[in-house]
């Protein structure tokens, strides 16, 4: 693996393996020292064009778990923002001996534009970037989905038979196509729950079930997990739905809902959560709830990429 | 090469199919006939396996000049037009200032006129600073010394339903026409590629194609309405044919036209993100690539034109969201055409002259064309060898900027020649020098 952009291109075998690896590293922060050797001397930056607390100290708290030196590149209020190139900012860290770059920015395809224009020869991982793809969250939901489905045996499984339903805006939701594209890859089956100006264009052809009731996918599917996807308030100005209110009574996982899942369906939600708009604080807080699992498992993920990116060699690891 | 050299075309094939000479004096063609005498002080210039086409007329080319010669001037963007074999272009209004007074447009023509490479003939923008707001100075335009006949706010779209109407109307008086760039405002805010299944995979905001599609049919209405021509520039997808051809069959009286790269190109190469493929509008599926060339075949699309869009290296070297839109055209749009039209069967080289020369010329209403190579005929004509397969490399461009979608393509055949005017501004594959190519357009001048 050179670069981690998408999940669209991972390989079963590659997702196993970054899961399997991400096991191994969740392993390490139940030690008493919860730190690895692994990429001593070598220097991750954190380039963030856009602001995300959340993935940016996920990143850093799996770099520094690893040994390795973390630059934090915030381009809010640097000399990107100014009017400095991406391309004139990556030759900047290519010449500052970054070892590997972790990009968040707002446009799609940056991350890969970043991979393959020569600017810098480093390894790229995207942290998100617009509307296409977040590839760690992806495989952080999933890796959190084969745990509480496999209780403590989920090395070298899949997730085939499972079925998965991710409910909200997936129209402008990088984390949804991340997971459909790597949970199709390991064998689960995804509906689509949203109003039909949140569904894409053209997702009929993806290969994925797309519904606009919740209540009767909920009944007829009777979903392993259900994610809950955050709504943004601004997308009520441009007409996609009329208030907070209808969209919570069709789309929300209310209390109501809630109630009516069986005790074994998983909840998911990448965060950060509106509570009561798009799930309710019973749903997010109850043990079917893997919220706080999420953010854990995040830091293993992404242990897990940056090591076999950087090292490559698991054989080494422990 | 001198200024008042006579030329002899030996046995080009002419579009029709015919072999034939051409003699070349003072500006025009002068005999036109098998085994014309070599006299003495002619150039011979043998075109055996050549086509010699009448001077291509482009009929939306972005110049840049006045306020962005970063990109372009009208200099290096006629060079470029003479690389590409054509002798005409019709120079678009978004300059800086916007092209939207007489002193501007006579300023653009005087370049193109000092330049020499090519009959630069500039476009008024149809409203003031292009904002869509108020009708600029058409009859300025009009009567100027550029005797401007094509208006348009390219661009931008001229989307006001009654300012629409009232261009098509006020321009009929200076036999003009409204080139229209089709594109619904509100449907395309922050738009990147064409919208479908791949911008959603890919992330990239979807330009619908029914935000054209809805422009074109609204004002194919207008027109009807008021009896006025229109032309609707860059025609992109499967449904503005099916308008067009509706439009027609109706008597409407609109032309349209497809660019080279609509015409080749689809929108899978932006899977890349290489901000190369980043046009407007922008590149659409295979099924509307086939629609418009078939288009071209039924004469439902009249013409071809490049919408030459140069930019700078810095505002295409940049994630897509932040890169420019545009490519340039001039130099490729021959062989693009010919990979796309001739060698797939579906046009003739005489077929080529009419949509990259002759109608051209006609919409634009440009004074002194002939299409014909016949005695008494301007000069101005390329010859192109249509049996290279090269690829398309940077050593082709002659523009002052880089960003081609075809570097590193393979498309078939190279202009040799170019003549304007009677003499050379591309000889041998090779675009002639600035000096030499001004000092003979001055001479031209003189003698008209
Ligand atoms: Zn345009």
């Amino acid at each position: 693996m050179r670069h981690l952009l998408t999940t669209k291109h991972l390989s079963r075998d590659a997702a196993i393996q970054i899961l399997d690896v991400a096991e191994d590293m969740a392993d390490v922060a139940n030690r008493e020292v919860k730190k690895l050797p692994a990429l001593r001397g070598k220097t991750v930056v954190n380039l963030f064009f856009e602001d995300s607390t959340r993935t940016r100290i996920s990143f850093e708290a799996a770099a520094k778990r690893l040994s390795a030196d973390v630059i934090n590149f915030s381009a809010k209020g640097s000399s990107v923002s100014k009017g400095e190139s991406l391309k004139d900012t990556a030759q900047t860290l290519a010449a500052m001996g970054a070892d590997a770059v972790v990009i968040r920015h707002q446009s799609s395809g940056a991350p890969q534009v970043l991979a393959e224009s020569g600017w810098i020869d480093a390894p790229i991982v995207n942290a998100g970037d617009g509307t296409h793809e977040h590839p760690t969250q992806a495989l952080l939901d999933a890796f959190t989905m084969r745990r509480r489905l496999y209780n403590g045996q989920s090395r070298g499984r899949d997730l085939d038979g499972v079925g998965v339903v991710i409910v909200g805006d997936i129209l402008h939701s990088r984390v949804a196509r991340s997971n459909l594209w790597l949970l199709e890859t390991l064998g689960a089956h995804v509906t689509f729950v949203a109003p039909a100006t949140l569904v894409p264009l053209g997702a009929e052809t993806w290969p994925v079930a797309i519904s606009y009731d919740l209540d009767a996918t909920l009944a007829a599917e009777k979903p392993d997990v259900v994610m809950m996807l955050r709504i943004q308030s601004e997308r009520m100005n441009a007409a996609f739905f009329p208030n907070a209110r209808e969209y919570s009574r069709e789309w929300g996982l209310d209390d109501v809902r809630f109630a009516a899942l069986p005790t074994d369906t998983i909840v998911m939600h990448p965060g950060p959560m509106n509570r009561g708009l798009e799930i309710s604080a019973a749903a997010a807080d109850s043990a079917q709830s893997t919220v706080l699992e999420q953010v854990t498992n995040g830091v293993s993920i992404r242990m897990a990429a940056l090591y076999l990116l950087l090292s490559g060699d698991r054989e080494a690891l422990l | 090469m001198t200024v008042n050299t006579a030329y002899l075309i030996r046995g080009a094939t002419l579009p029709q199919g015919t072999r034939a000479d051409l003699l070349v004096q003072d500006a025009r063609i002068t005999a036109v006939g098998t085994n014309l005498d070599t006299g003495s002080g002619l150039t011979v210039i043998d075109a055996d396996g050549l086509i010699a086409l009448p001077g291509l007329v482009d009929l939306h080319t972005h110049l840049r000049e006045p306020g962005f010669e970063q990109s372009e001037t009208v200099l290096t963007g006629s060079r470029a037009a003479a690389a590409g074999g054509f002798t005409s272009v019709f120079a678009m209004a978004n300059t800086l200032p916007v092209s939207d007074t007489a002193g501007v447009v006579e300023q653009v023509q005087a370049l193109g006129d000092a330049a020499g490479y090519a009959t630069v003939r500039p476009i008024g923008a149809v409203t003031v600073g292009l904002a869509g707001e108020r009708l600029s100075e058409i009859g300025a335009m009009a009567h100027s010394r550029a005797q401007v006949r094509v208006f348009s706010d390219d661009g931008k779209c001229v989307h006001d339903s009654l300012l629409m109407r009232r261009a098509l109307e006020y321009v009929r008086t200076f036999d003009g026409v409204v080139a229209q760039h089709a594109q619904d405002p509100r449907l395309t805010e922050n738009a990147q590629m064409n919208e479908g299944a791949l911008s959603s995979e890919l992330g990239l905001k979807g330009w619908p194609a029914v935000a054209e599609e809805s422009i074109i049919a609204r004002d194919v209405l207008l027109a009807e309405h008021v009896g006025s021509r229109l032309h609707v520039c860059h025609v992109s997808t499967a449904g503005s044919v099916e308008v067009i051809r509706w439009a027609k069959s109706r008597g409407i009286t609109v032309t349209a036209e497809a660019t080279p790269h609509h015409l080749l190109l689809t929108e899978d190469l932006i899977r890349s993100y290489d901000a190369r493929y980043k046009v407007n509008p922008p590149l659409r599926r295979d099924e509307d690539v086939r629609a418009l060339r078939e288009g071209l075949a039924d004469g439902t699309i009249d013409i071809i034109a490049t919408d030459h869009a140069p930019h700078p290296k810095e505002s295409k070297e940049a994630e897509w969201d932040a890169a420019s839109f545009g490519m340039v055209g001039l130099e490729s749009a021959l062989s693009v055409a010919q990979t796309a039209l001739i060698d797939t069967g579906l046009l003739t080289w005489n077929d080529i002259a009419r949509v990259l020369s002759q109608t051209p010329a006609d919409i634009g209403r440009l004074a002194d064309h002939s299409h014909c190579f016949e005695v008494g005929a301007p000069a101005n004509f390329t010859l192109v060898d249509p049996s290279t397969t090269s690829t398309f490399d940077l050593a082709r461009l002659a523009g002052k900027s880089t960003n081609s979608p075809y570097l590193g393509r393979t498309l078939s055949g190279r202009v040799e020649y170019t003549f304007h005017h009677g003499y050379p501004t591309v000889g041998a594959a090779a675009v002639r020098p600035a000096d030499e190519v001004a000092t003979a357009a001055a001479a031209w001048k003189a003698g008209n």
